[in-house]
């Protein structure tokens, strides 16, 4: 039972033909080579491997390939572009926002998703829009100054 | 095995084994200057069995083209040495910092190391190293007198070139210097090194050196290797540790397309070219267990731990303990309980092994590579030697990836199917093999005289083990008992405990931090200069009233509802000193912790950011032991398998943290990397008896433990 799925990925067409019912971590892990999103607990609950979805930060361990037909993905190999980190990347390297650097990626794409909803966060939407992604290394306060300087730099005009 | 030792350690000798391994290990990395050194494992290395030249733990190369290597079997997993030890490195020999590789915990490379954990890169090698690189600069120096015919004290060094102090135009890279030349030198004086005021490379965070591989997702782990023909494996589990397979089918799974099923001994899994495939297949699995009953469970552990304990060991003793009972007028007794906790690092262990004919690649999520090859070496039956461990970037390790169970598993899959393997444990595989920190419970008796000092101190702890256990305060009459280790022993816990970050020592600060609170509220002291009272200790006086400036400490006596504790802590030479600020719901028992105030002395102070970096990452793990970590179980059975019930700390509980680096330049840099960790447990239970007014002497202090607490008063 072979589907084919058609979607953006980081800015490209993809057209990948297989079960359907698949979760999207793992076709992105072995079968397309894309391995920045990264597995934590497989139910949703820590949030490492999160991408966005039409823009939203989704967790990739839950979802279906067969629900991202037409949709555009991003993952965190695709944030930055043409060279350029993203203003997120930027703050998180700057304001040594990471330790190990597992949960990273997801932390980005999710704050990623956070400043679009909220472009002039409080501390308190920062705490707990993040609430529900973990880091074990407690790099927390460093994360949140880092999306509080992404923040500044995003409103700022270029 | 004491013959062993003496056997192995004569390096220079002609003929010895191990300068003949050293030959063979050096012939592989090229040319140039080459300084070998050793940190303080060197003893270690030469227990039988370990397969690395032994006398010496890493070397320094400057190669041909100028570049600078150093091989070190340390190991990167966020603590942040693979750029703060090149940091010191590019500072000692001035070199720009991007002209120096780290070759890091790869065991055909790197020369034999202990392994990451202890807080020892920064106390035994960071200083090493920095003597190797000041060793190289001389050596460097001598070779351009020769070439620019000049002496050597008109010559200095700068950006990777020596040049005449009067004229930097005369000048010769390192690149020249070294070029055609093979030069192995032993570090065998200590030369002086630039004092740390003049850095101007070390300690710049935003110089991390693995930063931005992580923000954009190139950083390899273990588990994004990819080799052709890899296959992913899943494991059968048993239900609860303990558990004896007492049937199995695996029709159902071998009939899924592609899959292999492997069957080895108890060892049984299923391959699949995608894990998740595997992993589909793993659950048509029919099997059936047979589960050992057990009385242990959460509500008889403690129990069960002091009926197991053996008798002890005096660790520490001062005057006699009972005469000091005698003078005491007030006693205080006090049981203080710690419960399992897990490492829960977000990235699990994973390994991918390849057996090909006389050679096995491993790459391990691992703080000890050296002893996972040993480990391969032993379950394939092949030598050491033709085992290669390469660690990439781990995900956390906090002493739970210093056992390689998972790279046992991969090799013995890899052999069978003739391809290469990757074993990922599960979120649940994790939770259930993991290397618990140890339940533990610490006896303290002790007593006031009538002038409110401390009379006598009689401490027995149970399995947390001796460090930070003995008493730092000001007490005449001491004894000081530890009764068994962290690893407990056959029939002490159902299932693995081990080193966990600051091993031992958030039990044993725990106990006594909280105790002497109780004790200053006897007194009717505030617990501050209670403390003071107590301590001569020049360096934990100095960090105390750093830590109450900063923290605004009023000297009062307690409890005063204001929620604000303090504590202070000692773990392998480095001091630590902790004020925090909670809020108690009366209603629910939430604790929310707003404020935590901590001050570190760690000796020199090479690198202030990652000192910080670790100290806030301690503060914030500390908080999960402390107020919500604990594993549930029922005998060998863990009943928490994820992140659902088993709950790590979350923004929504990050308190304000300002950390405090106290210079002490006349002591050589201590780790940083576990010590803040170690009073949170205390500093928070005595904050919580300043808001509410009750204390707690179990962990973690979850809000059923406050409830109950505060209705039993
Ligand atoms: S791996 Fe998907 S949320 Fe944890
Ligand atoms: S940096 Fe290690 S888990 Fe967040």
């Amino acid at each position: 039972m072979n589907e084919n799925i058609e979607f953006k990925l980081n800015h490209k067409p993809v057209q990948w033909s297989g079960d359907g019912e698949r979760m999207l971590l793992w076709v992105l892990r072995t079968d397309l080579g894309l391995t920045g999103a990264k597995y934590g607990c497989g139910k949703g609950i820590c949030g490492a491997c999160t991408v966005l979805i039409n823009k939203k930060a989704l967790r990739s361990c839950q979802v279906p390939l067969k629900e991202i037909h037409g949709k555009e993905v991003i993952t965190i190999e695709g944030l930055a572009q043409n060279g350029q980190l993203h203003p997120l990347q930027k703050a998180f390297i700057e304001k040594g926002a990471l330790q190990c650097g597992f949960c990273t990626p997801g932390m980005i794409l999710s704050a990623y998703r956070l400043l679009m909803e909220k472009p002039v966060p409080t501390e308190e939407d920062i705490l707990q829009g993040m609430n529900d992604v973990l880091c074990r290394c407690g790099a927390h306060q460093r994360i949140v100054q880092a999306i509080q300087s992404a923040a500044i730099e995003l409103r700022s005009p270029r | 095995m004491e013959k062993e030792r003496t056997r192995t350690t004569y390096p220079e000798n002609e003929g010895d084994s191990s300068l003949l391994s050293r030959r063979q290990f050096l012939k592989g990395l090229g040319g140039g200057i080459f300084i070998l050194f050793s940190y303080g494992e060197v003893a270690e290395s030469q227990q039988p069995g370990t397969q690395a030249p032994v006398d010496f733990n890493a070397i320094l190369n400057i190669r041909e083209d100028g570049r600078v290597s150093c091989y070190t079997g340390k190991i990167e997993m966020g603590q942040g040495i693979v750029t703060s030890l090149a940091q010191m490195l590019a500072e000692e020999l001035d070199v720009p910092l991007g002209s120096v590789d780290m070759v890091m915990g790869d065991t055909d490379l790197c020369p034999w190391d202990m392994g990451t954990f202890g807080s020892r890169s920064t106390k035994h090698f960071g200083p090493t190293l920095r003597e190797a690189a000041a060793e190289a600069r001389a050596l460097l120096i001598q070779l351009a007198a020769e070439h620019l015919k000049l002496p050597e004290n008109r010559l200095s060094t700068r950006q990777g070139a020596v040049f005449n102090k009067e004229n930097e135009k005369n000048r010769v890279s390192y690149a020249t210097l070294t070029k055609g030349k093979r030069i192995e030198k032993r570090l065998e004086r200590k030369p002086s090194l630039k004092p740390v005021s003049n850095f101007t490379v070390s300690g710049k965070p935003a110089n991390r050196k693995d930063a931005l591989e992580k923000v954009t997702g190139k950083a390899q782990f273990t588990g994004d290797i990819r080799l052709p023909g890899m296959l992913y494996a899943r494991i059968l589990r048993p239900p609860a540790h303990g558990a004896r397979l007492k049937r199995v089918d695996t029709g159902a799974a071998q009939a899924v397309k592609d899959v292999q099923v492997i069957r080895d001994g108890d060892l049984i899994a299923v391959l699949h070219s995608h894990p998740d495939k595997a992993e589909k297949a793993l659950a048509r699995i029919k099997s059936e267990f047979e589960v050992p009953t057990s009385e242990v469970n959460e509500r008889t552990i403690f129990e069960h731990l002091l009926k197991v304990a053996p008798e002890g060991t005096v660790v520490q003793q001062a005057g006699d303990i009972e005469k000091g009972r005698g003078l005491a007028k007030m006693r205080l007794d006090g049981t203080y309980l710690t419960r399992y906790v897990a490492h829960a690092p977000i990235e699990t262990h994973t390994a991918v092994v390849n057996v090909e004919k006389n050679k096995v690649t491993v790459y391990a999520s691992t703080q000890r590579p050296f002893r996972a090859k040993e480990e391969v070496a032993e379950a394939l039956a092949v030598p050491a030697r033709n085992v290669r461990v390469i660690t990439p970037y781990v995900g956390g390790g906090f002493g739970g990836k210093s056992w390689n169970r998972q790279v046992v598993e991969a090799a013995r899959l890899s052999k069978l199917a003739a391809r290469p393997v990757q074993v990922m444990w599960s979120r649940e595989e994790e939770f259930f093999y993991d290397t618990f920190q140890p339940a533990a419970i610490v006896k303290i008796s002790s007593g006031l005289d009538d002038t409110n000092r401390i009379v006598f101190w009689e401490y027995h702890v149970y399995f947390a083990g001796e460090r930070s256990s003995q008493l730092f305060y000001d007490v005449p009459h001491i004894l000081t008992v530890p009764h068994g280790s962290w690893s407990g022993g056959a029939g002490v816990h159902p299932f693995q405990t081990g080193t966990w970050r600051a091993p031992g020592s958030n039990s044993n600060t725990f106990g006594r931090e909280s105790h002497i609170d109780l004790m200053a509220v006897h007194a009717g002291i505030d617990p501050l200069t209670f403390r003071l009272n107590h301590l001569k200790d020049r360096r934990m006086r100095r960090l105390l009233e750093a830590a109450a400036q900063q923290f605004g400490w009023k000297s009062l006596k307690r409890p005063i509802s204001r929620g604000e504790g303090v504590a202070c802590g000692d773990y392998l030479g480095t001091y630590v000193a902790v004020m925090a600020e909670v809020d108690v719901d009366k209603k629910t028992g939430k604790v929310q912790v707003k404020r935590v105030v901590i001050c570190q002395d760690i000796g020199q102070v090479i690198n202030p950011e990652g000192a910080k970096m670790q100290m806030e990452g301690c503060v914030m793990m500390g908080l999960g032991y402390t107020l919500s970590e604990e594993i549930h179980f029922d005998g060998g059975q863990i009943n928490d398998r994820n992140y659902d019930t088993y709950e790590i700390p979350r923004f929504s509980g990050l308190p304000k943290i300002e950390t405090v680096l106290i210079e002490n330049p006349e002591m050589p840099p201590q780790g940083g990397g576990e010590p803040a960790i170690i009073c949170t447990g205390a500093v928070i239970a005595n904050a919580i008896y300043d808001a509410i007014g009750v204390r707690l002497f179990e962990l973690p202090m979850t809000s059923d433990r406050i409830m109950k607490a505060m209705t039993k008063k």
